[in-house]
């Protein structure tokens, strides 16, 4: 007879849905059926069991073919790269478990390498301004229960978040909300006039790239300083900004939610700063909170991890060892790649090579390029090495960071095809090996000796 | 003053980390002492002497050492970073974190410099003759203090981020600039002689700012209060006279409130 699963945690966005039904076959190999997650969702647990998967590590070959290869064999590969190269760098994570981003910071910090997440090319711009101003946020439990101003800015969870406003926002009865979506009014900003903008209350159409100005008229009403008000700011007319600053100062309790709409158009720590000096400034007279709409179910994790390891949340350079240091523009993974600055590229837990620029990965690709993923990704298709683990939150359970900072536990549905590993086994086994081969090293040669590469200065 | 000569001698594969070139460092050593100094290049520890050679003398003291800098050096980083005195002349483009953390001294690099120039620097001077990319004279990640004192002059062109978190000392751009000058400033005047896309005073406590070209995208939270002469850079010129970000807080001296100004060319 079929087992039910409840209280699963899904493994696609940064909602991460604990709510989840999952119906097993009698033998617990095979998901039937998928309950309360977004289609999205569902279709990630579906394809977890599908018959076409790769389980057993692929080396390229000097004729472009793949060789399959043992699990050991791929963990010496890749150590060897590791301590081969002057300035590696593991890159992804969104879709691994805290445990795995903790071995991948054993592993960078033995080998000496950069260590860059996802928010690299997504909230990273959020996480410099939470450094330079705060980040005055709260629960996604708290804006379910109490909030009844939702502010939506450069984000559309209808098609990114599914369940974002089901669950969260707009439409779940709340402890104080009793009545939901009718005691809640929805304004939406965006350049764009989405799907998400078609339920909002008010709909502010902003000029694309002048979030910043909209920001400062807002905090020029809030200082009193309404009069001074252009009669146009960002293509937004002056009597609709001062009727929405009206609401957000009337606000019992409003969140503020925003997406990369704001992170990735000029300014982008700029736009997410002055977006927190807003809400510190809308708490003189109501009470208001922040919110980034992380992307992926476990993207906020690493950044969880590696600030209690290293008090840094992405972009880190160890290459010092045991002395961190973390600079976007210089040590992120575009940049370094851009520059050809890094001489090994290790992808987990994403696609580097479907959304980089094809410049970037084509930098990328001049030196040896090992991806860690469950899935046949282009991250995969283009790798020297291609290592597949069990998928986090389906066939490996962990620890994961909700978008709001809440850690939820996730439990594993069915089992991983026979000798397959998870993402955390992978990284302790390379990790395991670089240290055998350093200890050998202190014996044999140093280190420095096998990097005397240089390339002379030329005429 | 005593000159060291520098001179490139090999390519770094991927990139170096020049923080040992400081007149400070250089300072009371001989050559054979100077090229042993430390360099990185991503997690290899180098030798100075592995890249360039060395020729002349370095003073006593840091104010009596100057480092002549001479080859293709644009994959070379932290040159001048924490010199307190001495001068560096750069014959090159240079790479990242010219001067960074800079107390005192001057540098000259002879043609662009990349980002994170004169970050948080404190006092001394930097002249770039060629352009200068984002992050001129601004905070380090997470810091509130950005540069606090000196000059630094850009004969060309600069990106973003044109003293972040200032709170002190002088910027020329002579060229156009992108967008955010001194953006969450507390202090320090920039003087900008090109366009400006935008962005100028966003945030900002306190701090001028100079445009002398176009300035496309102004910020609504500025107001014209009127027309005054100023000498900038050794020359009067008539503004109009702007206060702001009047949507950020203010700070009082005497009961008076103290607006950030920008002053644009008429």
């Amino acid at each position: 007879m079929p087992k039910i699963l409840e209280g699963i945690g899904c493994p696609y966005c940064g909602c991460s849905c604990d709510d989840i039904k999952v119906v097993v076959s009698d033998d617990g190999k095979k998901i039937l059926e998928v309950e309360n997650a977004c289609a999205i969702g569902t279709e990630i647990f579906l394809q977890a069991t599908s018959s076409d998967r790769i389980t057993r590590p692929r080396l390229r070959q000097s004729d472009g073919s793949w060789k399959e290869i043992s699990y050991p064999e791929a963990f010496d590969y890749a150590a060897k790269a590791i301590v081969a190269a002057k300035k590696p760098l593991i890159y992804g994570f969104g879709s691994t478990t805290c445990e795995a981003q903790r071995e991948a910071a054993r592993l960078m910090e033995l080998g000496c390498g950069i260590l860059d997440n996802c928010a690299s090319i997504c909230h990273g711009p959020s996480l410099i301004a939470h450094f330079d101003n705060g980040y005055p946020s709260c629960t996604l439990g708290e804006v379910k229960n109490r909030a009844d101003v939702i502010l939506y800015w450069g984000a559309n969870p209808i098609h990114a978040h599914p369940r974002h406003m089901s669950r969260y926002a707009i439409y779940p009865l709340g402890f104080f909300k009793g009545n939901g979506f009718f005691e809640r009014t929805v304004i939406v900003v965006d350049p764009r006039n989405t799907d998400t903008a078609g339920i909002a209350d008010y709909y502010l159409q902003v000029k694309p790239g002048h979030d910043y100005e909209l920001f400062n008229a807002f905090r020029m009403v809030i200082y009193g300083f309404e009069k001074e008000l252009p009669e146009m700011v960002a293509g937004i007319p002056k009597q609709t900004i001062l009727e929405v600053a009206g609401i957000l100062k009337q606000a019992k309790f409003g969140v503020f939610f925003f997406g990369m709409g704001l992170t990735h158009t000029d300014g982008r720590n700029h736009n997410i700063d002055i977006a927190i000096s807003l809400t510190r400034d809308l708490n003189q007279i109501s009470k208001w909170s922040i919110m980034a709409m992380r992307g992926h179910f476990n993207v906020a994790g690493a950044n969880r991890v590696w600030c209690w390891s290293y008090g840094f949340p992405y972009c880190l350079d160890l290459t010092k060892g045991n002395c961190a240091h973390m600079n976007p523009g210089e040590t992120s993974t575009i940049d370094l790649a851009n520059r050809d600055e890094i001489d090994l590229f290790i992808n987990i837990g994403t696609d580097a090579a479907a959304h980089f620029p094809i410049d970037t990965v084509r930098h990328l690709k001049k030196h040896t390029w090992i991806t860690i993923d469950p899935n046949m990704s282009m991250a995969a298709e283009i790798a020297d090495l291609h290592i597949p683990v069990g998928i986090s939150g389906v066939e490996v359970p962990g620890i994961v960071y909700r978008m709001d900072n809440v850690p939820i536990q996730y439990r594993k549905v069915v089992d991983m095809p026979e000798g397959m590993l998870s993402d955390e086994e992978v990284l302790s086994g390379i990790a395991n090996k670089v240290e055998e081969i350093l200890a050998q090293e202190k014996i044999g040669f140093s280190i420095t000796n096998s990097h005397k590469k240089i390339i002379p200065a030329g005429p | 003053m005593e000159t060291v000569k520098m001179t490139l001698v090999q390519q770094p594969e991927l990139f170096l980390e020049c923080y040992s070139v400081t007149p400070d460092k250089f300072a009371g050593k001989s050559l054979a002492e100077i090229a042993d100094l430390p360099a990185h290049e991503g997690k290899v520890q180098w030798k100075l002497g592995d890249f360039f050679k060395f020729e002349g003398k370095s003073g006593a003291t840091a104010a009596d050492t100057k480092i002549v800098v001479n080859g293709d050096v644009r994959r070379m980083k932290r040159f001048g970073q924490q010199m307190t005195d001495g001068e560096i002349v750069i014959n090159s483009d240079a790479d990242m974190y010219i001067g960074g953390w800079m107390r005192g001294g001057k540098i000259t690099v002879k043609g662009n410099a990349d980002s994170f120039l004169g970050i948080a620097m404190e006092g001394g001077e930097i002249l770039i003759e060629g352009d200068a990319q984002n992050h001129v004279g601004s905070a380090y990640r997470g810091d509130w203090r950005g540069m606090s004192g000196g000059l630094i002059r850009v004969k060309g062109k600069a990106g973003n981020d044109i003293g972040t978190a200032m709170t002190g000392g002088t910027i020329i751009i002579e060229g156009d600039v992108f967008i955010h000058v001194l953006t969450h400033a507390e202090g320090g005047t920039v003087i900008i002689k090109g366009d400006v896309e935008g962005r100028v005073g966003g945030q900002l406590v306190k701090g001028d700012a100079y445009i002398f070209g176009n300035l496309l995208y102004p910020l609504p939270g500025y107001k014209m209060i009127g027309t005054v002469e100023k000498e900038v850079d050794g020359a009067t010129y008539t503004f109009d006279q702007y206060i702001g970000d009047l949507g950020e807080r203010k700070m009082t001296k005497k009961g008076e409130i103290i607006y950030g100004n920008i002053y644009l060319k008429k």
